[in-house]
C-alpha cells in the first residue's frame, strides 16, 4: 500500500515544530482522513477541528502545502506524494494547539454589522431577479480561509481596523437585500476598513464555495462607498434631492 | 491593545510553504505591463509616425494640434492621461500591478513582510483609485473618437482627391482594436455598478427592470474583464506598432479591397 508523509505542525502559542507521520494511502483519501489516521494510530493528542467532513461546516480549515484549504476537500491523490505534505494551522489567527486556531475575532466583527432591518412599510414580496446576487453570498460556510489568505490580516495584522473578506460578503448580502433599509457604507469605510483591501483577489481564489468575493461583493461595496464619500457629483445630487 | 486586537506572528518577505513556482504568476504581468509601459512612453514622446493615409494611431487619438501651433511637444502627451488613468485605476489592473510591481502581496499566501503601517487604498496616492468612474466617463468619450478613426480607416484618397471606400489591413486592425477597447470599457466594474448594481431592488423602481437587463449584460462582459483588459492592451500596442511601421515605410499596407 502506498504511503504519504504528512508533515504536521505540532505545538502551541509558545512554540512548536513540524512532525513527520507516515500514513497508508487508501483510494479517495483526503488530508482530513490522514489526520484522523494519525490521531487514531500514532498521536491521539493531535488537535484538529472538524465536524461534517463534507465541505459544508467550514471547520477543518488549515494550510496544506502552504495553501489555505479545507482538509476534507483536499484529496491526497491530487497532491505530490513523493515529498512530505505540509499541514499547518491558519496563520491569520492565534494558535491554540497544533492545527486549531482561535477564530473568535471573527465573531466580534460579525456583531458589529447591523442585522437585516426591513424598510418601513415594505411589502414582503421579492422577485428572483432581486435576490439572485444575494443568494451567492448565502453559500458562505464561514471556513475563514478568505480571512486567512487576506494579506491585510495575514501580513499586516490589521485586525483592529479591518473586517476581512468574509464580513464584506456578509455586509454585501445585507446591503443588496431588496427589503433591507439600513445603510452600512459608513461602517464599511470607517470600522471595517474596506479601503484597506487592494482587491488582489486571493480571497476569491481560496473560497471552497467559489463565491466571487472580490467581483461580486467587495468591488460593488467599494463602489457604494464611492457613491457616498468620494464622488462629488453623486454627493451633490444627493444633497439637492435632500436624501 | 484594543478589543479587536489579535496576536499573530508576522512573517518575513517571501516566506511561504507553497511548493509551486508562485513567482511564475507575476512574470507575464511584469513582462507585458512593463513592456507596454516602456513602449507607450517611448511612442508618446516620439511625436511622429503616428498616422499614415486614413490611419491614426490610438495613442494619438484625438489628434490635437499636430502642427505644433501652441503645443510644442508630442500631441499624445495631451491626451494620454485619459486612457492611462482608466487603466491605472481599473479594478483588474490594480490586482495585477499590486501583485507584480508592489509585491503587495507577491502571490496568495506568500508573505510580503509584515508592515503594520500598511494603508491600502485609504491614503494618497491610492485613495485616488476611487475616481475610477470619472476615467470611465473619459474612456467612453475617447471611444467615440476611436470609432470615428476606425470608420475613417475605410476611406482612402482616390483619383482626383476623392475619398473612396476601401479595406486595408490597417482598416481591419483599427476595427478590431476599437471593438476590443469597447468591450473592455463596457465590462468595467464601475459601469456595472452605475448601470444597475447600485440598486438594492430592481423591481422597486420605475427603471429597475431595464437597469437589471443592463446590469446582466455588463455582468456577462465583466466576467471576462481580465481577458478583455489584456487583449485590448495588446491590440492598442500592436495597432500603434503597425501604423508606425507603415508610416516609416518598413511595412507596406496591403489593400484587400
Amino acid at each position: 500500500m502506498a504511503e504519504a508523509i504528512l508533515r504536521v505542525f505540532r505545538g502551541g502559542p509558545e512554540g512548536g515544530k513540524p512532525v513527520d507521520y507516515r500514513v497508508p494511502v487508501a483510494p479517495g483519501m483526503v488530508v482530513l482522513d490522514a489526520l484522523h489516521s494519525i490521531q487514531g494510530h500514532q498521536s491521539p493528542d493531535l488537535a484538529v477541528r472538524w465536524n461534517c467532513k463534507a465541505g459544508k461546516c467550514g471547520s477543518c480549515s488549515a494550510e496544506v502545502n502552504g495553501r489555505p484549504r479545507l482538509t476534507c476537500k483536499s484529496r491526497l491523490d491530487a497532491l505530490p506524494l513523493d515529498e512530505p505534505i505540509t499541514v499547518s494551522p491558519l496563520k491569520a489567527f492565534p494558535l491554540i494547539k497544533d492545527l486549531v486556531t482561535d477564530v473568535s475575532w471573527n465573531y466580534k466583527i460579525n456583531k458589529m454589522i447591523p442585522a437585516f432591518q426591513p424598510r418601513a412599510g415594505v411589502e414582503w414580496k421579492m422577485y428572483q431577479r432581486d435576490v439572485d446576487r444575494v443568494q451567492e453570498f448565502r453559500k458562505c460556510i464561514e471556513c475563514f480561509l478568505c480571512q486567512d489568505v487576506c494579506h491585510v490580516l495575514r501580513d499586516h495584522a490589521k485586525h483592529e481596523s479591518f473586517g476581512g473578506p468574509r464580513f464584506f460578503v456578509r455586509t454585501a448580502c445585507l446591503e443588496m437585500h431588496p427589503l433591507d433599509g439600513v445603510s452600512r457604507t459608513k461602517l464599511l469605510k470607517d470600522e471595517l476598513g474596506l479601503g484597506l483591501c487592494n482587491i488582489t483577489k486571493c480571497c476569491t481564489e481560496v473560497c471552497p464555495e467559489e463565491i466571487h468575493i472580490t467581483d461580486n461583493a467587495i468591488i460593488p461595496l467599494k463602489e457604494r462607498v464611492v457613491d457616498e464619500f468620494y464622488d462629488p457629483i453623486t454627493m451633490l445630487v444627493r444633497k439637492i434631492r435632500g436624501a | 491593545m484594543g478589543a479587536r486586537s489579535v496576536e499573530t506572528k508576522l512573517a518575513a518577505f517571501g516566506e511561504t510553504q507553497r511548493r509551486d513556482a508562485w513567482w511564475v504568476e507575476i512574470l507575464p504581468v511584469v513582462i507585458l505591463l512593463g513592456g507596454f509601459g516602456v513602449y507607450a512612453t517611448l511612442r508618446a514622446f516620439e511625436g511622429k509616425f503616428y498616422a499614415w493615409g486614413p490611419y491614426l494611431s490610438p495613442f494619438y487619438s484625438p489628434l490635437i494640434d499636430p502642427r505644433h501651433r501652441w503645443w510644442k511637444l508630442s500631441p499624445a502627451l495631451l491626451i494620454l492621461a485619459g486612457p492611462l488613468g482608466f487603466r491605472a485605476t481599473c479594478y483588474y489592473y490594480r490586482k495585477a500591478y499590486y501583485r507584480a510591481f508592489f509585491l503587495d502581496p507577491p502571490a496568495c499566501a506568500v508573505s510580503e513582510g509584515g508592515k503594520r503601517s500598511y494603508k491600502g487604498e485609504t491614503s494618497f496616492p491610492f485613495v485616488l483609485q476611487n475616481i475610477h468612474r470619472y476615467f470611465l466617463y473619459l474612456a467612453i468619450l475617447f471611444l467615440l473618437f476611436l470609432w470615428h478613426d476606425a470608420y475613417k480607416g475605410f476611406f482612402f484618397s482616390g483619383r482626383l482627391g476623392l475619398q473612396e471606400f476601401g479595406i486595408g489591413i490597417g482598416s481591419l486592425i483599427l476595427l478590431v482594436n476599437v471593438t476590443l477597447l469597447t468591450l473592455y470599457t463596457f465590462s468595467c466594474h464601475s459601469l456595472r455598478h452605475l448601470a444597475g448594481g447600485k440598486l438594492d431592488c430592481f423591481s422597486c423602481s420605475a427603471f429597475g427592470p431595464p437597469q437589471h437587463t443592463a446590469w446582466t449584460w455588463i455582468t456577462t462582459l465583466n466576467e471576462r474583464h481580465m481577458l478583455l483588459a489584456w487583449s485590448s492592451l495588446i491590440s492598442v500596442g500592436l495597432t500603434d506598432f503597425y501604423i508606425r511601421m507603415v508610416a516609416t515605410g518598413i511595412f507596406k499596407d496591403v489593400r484587400i479591397l
